[in-house]
């Protein structure tokens, strides 16, 4: 998204001495509302979490539950965003590359989960699941637990986090048109040929792009799976669970040092999309392509 | 010829059709029946699930849960919050998206890939950290606190932590625009004698306050769902500092299952209503974008 185009540069816009100082001002204005608003909360989460010194930071993160919680959201994640990542690939070549009724609608539907609140969307998995919902009787007889167990986490976070790969593939394969795709059809390129030697080459940095927003999500998604998760301590607590638990229980080095993981998480997050973006101009294509066409 | 290669990249392939040999593409039905059967289990049921349990009590109580004084006084919070953190999103998000689209500075990229950091940065992580810096011997509510400026479990705290999930749609929406907004026309206006106060006024800003607009929907559809940065800043006073979100955990955990699919159907009113104004929004952008060319 960094584009950093030329300033108008023609005589006429040429800024006086009055207006350079006008910049700076903004500029300034600008840094220091992100500093006191973004920056200072980030040095506020290590600043807490060291405030104890080395040995307590090491022995909070090293704790049984915190380990447990990091490896339940690792695992959510492992699941939640293949998943997602088949269900963008599926959907965006569906609404791309053919035309058919009720595509608008079907826009709109991805979207809904970028919408709804959190909680009413961990809310209404217990609606389904839950035991005095639709399929709890069902799931009780049988001994299946989704609700307070790791498949309601997990179905809670696919929610949160089925938007994001295919929002960022759609506009991308619009714009990027079939003629390829078509062309290696013309030359007798089967489906399995077509999507690994055509298509998932073309995308492949777009794509990519959406799994790491859609892993950050999963990672920190708080609302949707609190409602469905029981607090179930070692058992089914996410990380971002732990941190309110152990918050809650004024363990407040143990809550920041755990926030702080999640904290590095979230830096390598926006290092890594950075990179992409740098790198590929992933953004910088889209608008190209529609430019030209 | 059995294909058409000069097909434009906007347009699909085929008209509608169910069957390959029409369309030169395989795996329509493939990627069409997964998607449409994905959303349907995700999102469509689960959210029937919720609208339904919340009409069966009957049109008489749903009112009556829905307007209970317990639960006006959260709509108030909730509300007021959200249009406060709006707000405060669409003045310094339009500073960031100015100074970020027209000026260059050193650290810029990385201003850039700063914005994100809400989106990255798991809610709770967000809600404990701001509280911790605005709490009363916080590094920023030691210097407020003397003044009788209470932010932590007050309104105001809830507005910042509104407005921290929700500046960077402002941001995101708005820089492109003011990025491809040709200086022709600004270099026009000025060799015509314009003021830069005028160019201002009458170039600049009609041409992003759509888009500062859908910003601000966006950021309010955010706050007004955001359930894990409030929790820990809000003090969670019934009637004061109660947020809607906050209500319907309350109410699961109750065991008042009905009360709580009433109010999640507001709520989820509420989030439909704002998407559509967002979906109107934009295609009126398109339209004047489409008269302009």
């Amino acid at each position: 998204m960094s584009r950093n185009r030329a300033i108008p540069s023609s005589v006429l816009l040429r800024p006086s001495r009055l207006q350079k100082a006008g910049r700076a001002a903004l500029v300034l204005l600008a840094l220091l509302f992100l500093a006191g608003f973004l920056i200072l909360p980030v040095v506020a989460v290590f600043s807490q979490a060291f405030s104890q010194g080395w040995r307590m930071y090491s022995d909070s993160i090293v704790q049984q539950d915190v380990l447990s919680a990091l490896r339940l959201t690792c695992l959510v994640a492992a699941i939640a965003v293949p998943l997602n990542v088949v269900f963008g690939i599926a959907a965006s070549w569906a609404i791309t590359r053919f035309e058919f009724p009720g595509k608008s609608l079907m826009i709109t539907m991805i979207d809904i989960p970028l919408s709804v609140s959190p909680v009413v969307a961990g809310m209404m998995y217990v609606e389904v699941f839950g035991l005095h919902g639709w399929l709890g009787p069902w799931l009780m007889e049988h001994n299946l637990h989704v609700i307070f167990a790791v498949p309601g986490i997990v179905l809670a976070t696919v929610f949160v986090t089925c938007p994001f790969v295919a929002r960022e593939l759609i506009p991308f394969m619009q714009a990027q048109g079939s003629d390829e795709e078509i062309a290696a059809v013309v030359l007798g390129a089967n489906g399995w040929n077509l999507f690994w030697r055509v298509t998932l080459p073309n995308i492949k940095w777009a794509l990519l792009y959406g799994t790491i927003l859609a892993a950050s999500r999963s990672i920190g998604e708080f609302g949707a799976v609190s409602v469905v998760s029981g607090h179930i301590r070692g058992k089914t607590t996410t990380l971002p669970l732990e941190v309110e638990m152990l918050y809650n229980e004024y363990n407040f080095t143990a809550a920041f040092a755990a926030a702080s993981l999640l904290t590095v998480a979230a830096i390598v997050t926006l290092a890594i999309k950075k990179i992409v973006e740098g790198t590929t101009g992933v953004h910088r294509e889209i608008e190209e392509q529609e430019a030209e066409s | 010829m059995p294909v058409k290669l000069a097909i434009s990249p906007r347009t699909s392939v085929r008209p509608w059709s169910f069957g390959p040999k029409s369309s030169p593409l395989p795996g329509f039905r493939l990627s069409f029946a997964f998607t449409a059967v994905y959303m349907t289990i995700i999102v469509f049921i689960p959210l029937a699930a919720i609208v339904l349990h919340g009409a069966r009590a009957g049109f008489g109580a749903f009112l009556h849960t829905i307007l209970a004084p317990r639960v006006l006084a959260s709509y108030r919070v909730t509300l007021g919050s959200a249009a406060a953190a709006a707000l405060l999103s669409a003045v310094f998000g339009m500073l960031l998206a100015w100074v970020l689209a027209r000026y260059s500075f050193p650290g810029k990229s990385i201003v850039d890939a700063l914005v994100d950091l809400p989106f990255a940065l798991p809610t709770a992580v967000a809600g404990i950290s701001l509280t911790a810096l605005y709490a009363e011997h916080g590094w920023i509510g030691r210097y407020l606190e003397p003044h009788g400026i209470h932010v932590a479990f007050t309104p105001i705290g809830i507005v910042m932590a509104m407005a921290f999930v929700g500046f960077p749609f402002v941001v995101r929406s708005v820089q492109p625009v003011l990025e491809d907004l040709d200086p022709a026309m600004e270099e026009a206006a000025a060799s015509l004698g314009a003021s830069s106060w005028q160019r201002f006024t009458r170039i600049i800003a009609p041409v992003s306050f759509p888009a500062l607009l859908t910003g601000s929907a966006l950021a309010f559809a955010r706050a007004a769902g955001e359930y894990g940065s409030v929790i820990f800043i809000a003090g969670n006073m019934p009637m004061k500092t109660e947020i809607t979100a906050l209500l319907i955990v309350t109410k699961l955990e109750e065991y008042d299952y009905t009360g709580a699919a009433a109010i999640a159907s507001a709520m989820l009113a509420l989030s439909f209503t704002i998407m559509l104004l967002v979906n109107i929004l934009q295609w009126w952008v398109q339209k004047r974008e489409g008269q302009r060319v």
